[in-house]
């Protein structure tokens, strides 16, 4: 079969790559920048044989999503930051009752009603927890159409794997822009037999999806198996991408939309004889600590690159522990850092080793 | 067949955690015998509520899942669509489908989701130890209304099947009680009606069933059923509220 490469938004193709993931139950709500995701579900998720439904509201949306993988079926839902803090419950429940959803973020400005600029404030949530209780997310960051294509597919895959939801951390940019873009599947996985889903209980005792465990000390031996899976995942679930790093002054440290910012300031800055290389953590839980901590342990600086006041870097800076300097570029309420203030802050970083670089430069723009 | 008392396939032999004089047991044992008299067992999934019936599952020898506080009918939405084949009923009291929930099932009912919601008012939170439901009578008085529910502050008792015979793809919307061996049956006898509309694929049914606390209507059992058939039937009217299983199809 010849490869297909096609010209798409990013919303859509993570639409696309759900129903080729094998995603036939969607369950969505009119949030910008993601409405495109949504409205294509709408048309070819029942073409393909599944169901659409525009819920209600975000709490319904991932409740449903919450019914039908409790029915072993691949289900997913997307939104943007608003609407992802009302499915945090509902994320929360499928954690606890081990339930393979994908759900996608394409982050907005915040917080509260924010704008609808491109984002990453949502960083905290997305890794630290966001709803209630002990659980760990999957949490992977595409920086291009054609990955937030295929990142969406494996998401499932790793959902069935480890039965986890996995967030997609996208934004408004990805989102919105058009890219070539080729689907490519990941290596198929085996996965494991769904022999807690509900079917009916026809020749074999009956089967109970929950989280909820009253007996004093039950709740603990499961929160126990949970965390066993989560160390489990840090061991082999690791994603990150580095681009020049082995000869750069300064490593940005970043992730979606603000990786490629970088990557263009690396080109811009190689011109005057400052080498920035790049080191792109894919997932974001769990974080590439490892990796991070070799190149700090080599006394390479860091500067992290977010479009937020600053959430990922705190992740870098306990990474390093104090190693090597971390710097901080970053802009909020929506919009994206420049590279001249990429480029000033990495001359900056390469001369001083100041561990507190002023964000506040950062942000001006 | 001999007749006698018999434990419904459909229940399991475990001791409920229910109070005395609670309504849920008779509610779990008619559930469970018109599953049983419909011989569809395996092919039926159930969703739970949070409230006192949060382990219903342990209780109903189904396939069953848990649902977040309200966001049952929701759940219960993707399990039929998942599922179209399958007998899927959720189990709801008031505050979980008249308080919290009140988005979710009213928009699977707008919506026609052709499964069953077995609504259990006994108008008042029981597992929180007895405040006032969406479904709490006027005068009375809940842990959270001391000096009783006051309209003019609480507003009134939301009847939950005339809300619903509103929305147009409503089928069947009934109300019943469990006050006596007769009303008992009654009631049984419209699960199977509302389980009918389901298998016939023609939308959305609901069982509405008033239902005893004595715990928190600080009453006896005894005096707990008498006060159904004394006032909770003026703001509940029993009987069938809509039924256009005739005219859909």
């Amino acid at each position: 079969m010849t490869e297909e490469r096609i010209l798409i938004t990013g919303n859509e193709a993570a639409g696309e790559a759900a129903i080729r993931a094998g995603c036939r139950f969607y369950f969505g709500y009119p949030i910008t920048p993601q409405n495109e995701l949504t409205a294509y579900m709408a048309q070819h998720v029942p073409e393909a044989g599944g169901v659409f439904i525009q819920a209600e509201s975000e709490l319904a949306a991932i409740n449903m999503c919450f019914g039908a993988a409790a029915c072993g079926q691949r289900t997913m839902t997307s939104s943007s930051s608003p609407g992802v803090s009302l499915k945090q419950e509902g994320i929360s429940y499928c954690a606890g009752a081990e339930l393979p959803v994908v759900i996608i973020n394409v982050m907005r400005g915040g917080p509260g009603l924010g704008n609808i600029e491109p984002a990453q404030g949502d960083y905290f949530q997305a890794t630290k927890g966001g709803g209630h209780g002990d659980y760990r997310l999957i949490v992977l960051a595409p920086y291009s159409v054609e990955e937030f294509a295929n990142l969406t597919m494996l998401a499932f895959d790793l959902a069935d794997l480890y039965r986890i939801p996995v967030l997609l951390l996208a934004d408004g940019q990805l989102g919105q822009m058009m890219e070539p873009c080729v689907f490519r599947k990941p290596p198929p996985l085996e996965l494991p037999p769904k022999d807690w889903a509900l079917t009916g209980a026809k020749g074999r005792p009956k089967r109970i999806v929950r989280s909820f465990f009253l007996p004093a000390g039950i709740l603990a031996e499961h929160c126990k198996k949970l965390q066993a899976k989560y160390e489990l995942i840090r061991q082999r679930e690791v994603r990150f991408e580095e681009r020049d790093v082995e000869e750069a002054d300064v490593v940005c440290v970043a992730y979606g939309t603000s990786a490629r910012i970088c990557l263009e300031a690396a080109r811009l800055a190689a011109k005057s004889g400052l080498r920035i290389g790049l080191f792109r953590p894919i997932s974001l839980w769990p974080f590439p600590e490892q990796p991070i901590r070799r190149w700090a342990e080599r006394g390479k600086k860091f500067l992290a690159v977010e479009m937020s006041a600053g959430q990922m870097v705190e992740d870098v800076r306990l990474t390093v522990e104090g190693r090597s300097p971390v710097g901080f570029v970053g802009r909020c309420g929506g919009g994206t850092p420049t590279t001249a203030q990429i480029i000033d802050a990495a001359r900056a970083l390469k001369k001083s080793g100041d561990t507190i670089l002023s964000s506040k430069k950062g942000e001006a723009r | 067949m001999a007749k006698g008392y018999h434990r419904p396939a459909a229940l399991t032999p475990a001791r409920t955690h229910y109070c005395p004089g609670c309504g849920h047991g008779i509610a779990h044992r008619l559930v469970a015998e018109v599953i049983d008299e419909r011989g569809c067992r395996e092919r039926t999934i159930g969703i739970a509520p949070v409230g006192c019936a949060v382990i219903a599952y342990d209780y109903l020898d189904i396939d069953m899942t848990e649902a977040a506080h309200g966001r049952t009918p929701a759940v219960a939405t993707a399990v039929k669509r998942c599922n179209p084949d399958k007998l899927v009923f959720s189990y709801q009291g008031d505050g979980d489908l008249a308080a919290i929930g009140a988005g979710e099932m009213l928009h699977a009912a707008n919506r026609g989701e052709n499964f069953t919601i077995i609504f259990i008012n006994n108008a008042v939170y029981g597992m929180t130890s007895g405040q006032m439901a969406p479904t709490t009578l006027v005068n009375m008085k809940t842990a959270t209304t001391p000096l009783g529910r006051n309209p003019a502050t609480e507003g009134c008792p939301i009847r939950v099947c005339e809300l619903l015979a509103t929305l147009g793809r409503t089928v069947f919307l009934a109300r019943g009680t469990l006050t006596t061996p007769r009303n008992v049956r009654e009631t049984k006898k419209l699960i199977h009606r509302a389980f009918d509309v389901q298998e016939r694929g023609l939308g959305f049914s609901m069982v509405e069933i008033l239902s005893p606390c004595p715990t928190y209507w600080r009453l006896r059992p005894d005096e707990a059923m008498k006060f159904i058939e004394t006032d909770m039937v003026k703001a509940f009217p029993p009987g069938i509220i809509k039924d256009t299983s005739a005219e859909v199809q």
